[in-house]
């Protein structure tokens, strides 16, 4: 038989060539901005370092001169693919530390839009993991129905993608009937694009070929590394806060905790878009229990931190003050330490929130999936080729403004 | 969550350090342990490996700046104000935050250090935990605290030619020539 080893392969590893390449931080395929520099052999991977801090806004510095009510923009921009979630986390952070009673009704509606959140952060990313593995058709179709959600964000608050939407307590103001006709025309309409979007890649088999076996990580180091949400149930691990420490009546659903067995980027795509149907049905649920209760609250009783109607704020001497306090944003809160942590698009999101007493928090910490399991990014994509590196950063859902923060 | 968890942990905590432990309390939901600064690797360590407890989950580690100040010494919660002092001496500290999570029984729990305002060192943690890596960089980064023994301790959000610490409190965010925001203009 021939020789077939060629001079390549007796050159000693030392004095290998290795070539540099420079992935970002702004180029189209990271979607975000990201630096690696990537240490190629060929088209493999040696070694990845990562940059990071792009767009980093100093929130948590922010938040230490901001008033409570100001704080909620901010969070917005966490992740800005599912910013209400993040929005009524924090509200909900500020309502443990006050120790309020919120109304049933708010608790559902809360829940609703919070499912809905979290199925446009999947629909984002499982669109574009079709994307990058060459099926932009899906994504087109994916994107149509995310609009829709954001008409109903839109009817609900005003606002699209940031979306400042409620207030502590409850909600700014109650959801009109438009509103209900919109979730209810989503409800009807999306389950069909999702289905034809499943049935496009889930037994693909240029899709499968392509993702199966791609950016894999195991229960074990995933834990080690503090993975959460979607990326640590792929891997086989079935946590979810919604759960483990039920948030808003989250304990009354019935719902599946979908989770996979490789931890590589089938088993997150497939993971992600078994949430998709699971929140479809939370939001079933959620339309049922409103249904049975009566109508009418959509606060709780927090006139510290919820705006007075215009109307009494000119006949009622109380609603004028606290029209001017929380306007001024002079609203003092009780002493305390407490964290709150929420189910958010990439994981455990959550606030520490340390008050002194006074009309900002002494200290404000954001647990940010994305910053804790981007870190191993590095390791996973190590000794594979360039183009699963770029899919595997997609499907880790790798969001930019929760990285940096 | 279950009282009995938080008694075992307590229990197993005191049993083999138990002159670490200066303070246990309840803040809200949240069980919370403030630690001497000493050997809090080796607690974590101990946390992690016993078959008892087995916190394996890091769910966050981040520090809290405490100026030297009566009124800042007033936000450290609960009873923790005077004992902290009264073992770390009377100077501003940095507190480290770890938070840990068993996620068998699902049962958290917070351990709390009080590190020195001058100069703050404490051994790294990345030898449990992959993921505190970039959680002490991040802290390092804004507050300073030096991780004895990381592998890769430099500034991961801001510049690197930065050369202060930004989240310590000695630097403000607002404008102080700023006349419309005076305190007793507010009743403060």
């Amino acid at each position: 038989m021939a020789d077939t080893t060629t001079d390549i392969d007796k050159v000693q590893p030392e004095e290998k060539q290795y070539s540099y390449l420079n992935l970002g931080p702004t180029h189209p395929a990271t979607h975000g901005i990201f630096q690696n520099v990537l240490k190629m052999d060929g088209e493999i991977i040696v070694e990845a370092t990562p940059t990071i801090g792009y767009i980093h806004r100093a929130f948590e510095k922010l938040s230490e001169r901001r008033p409570y009510n100001q704080i909620t923009p901010i969070t917005d921009r966490l992740n800005y693919c599912s910013a209400p979630i993040n929005n009524i986390g924090w509200h909900m952070t500020v309502e443990k530390l006050l120790k309020t009673e919120i109304p049933k009704r708010v608790q559902y509606m809360r829940i609703i839009i919070m499912e809905l959140a979290r199925i446009t952060d999947h629909v984002v990313c499982n669109a574009v993991i079709g994307v990058d593995t060459g099926a932009l058709t899906g994504f087109v179709y994916m994107f149509q129905q995310r609009e829709l959600v954001y008409e109903i964000y839109e009817e609900i608050c005003g606002a699209r993608l940031t979306t400042n939407i409620g207030r502590i307590g409850g909600f700014e103001r109650d959801f009109s009937q438009k509103a209900w006709d919109k979730i209810d025309k989503f409800l009807v309409e999306f389950p069909k694009v999702l289905k034809e979007f499943e049935n496009l890649l889930k037994r693909n088999r240029i899709f499968m070929d392509r993702t199966i076996g791609c950016g894999g990580i195991n229960a074990e180091r995933a834990l080690n590394y503090s993975f959460t949400g979607p990326n640590l149930r792929a891997a086989g691990v079935d946590y979810d806060v919604r759960v483990a420490k039920p948030y808003s009546s989250y304990e009354e659903f019935d719902f599946n905790i979908p989770v996979g067995i490789n931890g590589d980027v089938y088993d997150r795509f497939m993971v992600r878009q078994e949430e998709m149907w699971q929140s479809l049905g939370i939001i079933r649920q959620a339309l049922d229990k409103l249904a049975k209760l009566p109508s009418g609250p959509f606060h709780a009783e927090v006139p510290e931190f919820y705006l007075p109607p215009k109307e009494e704020v000119y006949n009622n001497m109380e609603a004028l003050i606290y029209q001017f306090k929380i306007v001024m944003g002079e609203t003092d809160v009780p002493k305390g330490e407490v964290y709150h942590c929420v189910e958010g698009g990439n994981g455990e999101l959550g606030f520490y929130l340390i008050s002194d007493g006074g009309r900002t928090p002494f200290r404000l910490h954001y647990r940010r999936p994305c910053f804790i399991f981007y870190q191993a990014y590095s390791e996973i994509i190590k000794g594979s080729m360039l183009s699963d590196a770029i899919l595997t950063m997609s499907s880790m859902n790798v969001i930019a403004g929760e990285l940096d923060a | 969550m279950a009282d009995s968890q938080d008694e075992k942990v307590v229990n197993i905590l005191k049993e083999k350090f138990e002159d670490q432990v200066l303070l246990v309390e309840q803040l809200y939901d949240f069980l919370t342990v403030t630690l001497k600064k000493d050997r809090i690797i080796e607690i974590i360590e101990h946390l992690y490996e016993n078959p008892e407890t087995k916190y394996q989950f890091l769910t966050t580690l981040f520090a809290v700046h405490y100026p030297h100040t009566d009124e800042s010494r007033r936000t450290i919660t609960g009873q923790a104000s005077d004992i902290v002092v009264s073992n770390e001496g009377p100077a501003g500290f940095i507190a480290i935050v770890y938070q840990l999570h068993n996620m068998v029984s699902n049962h958290r729990v917070r351990l709390k250090i009080y590190l020195p305002e001058e100069n703050p060192q404490v051994p790294t943690l990345t030898n449990v935990f992959a993921a505190a890596n970039w959680m002490e960089r991040e802290t390092y980064d804004f507050y300073g605290v030096t991780f004895d023994g990381h592998p890769n301790l430099k500034r991961i959000l801001n510049v690197e030619d930065m050369i202060i610490f930004p989240m310590r409190k000695e630097y403000p965010l607002e404008d102080q020539t700023r006349e419309d925001k005076q305190d007793e203009m507010f009743g403060r």
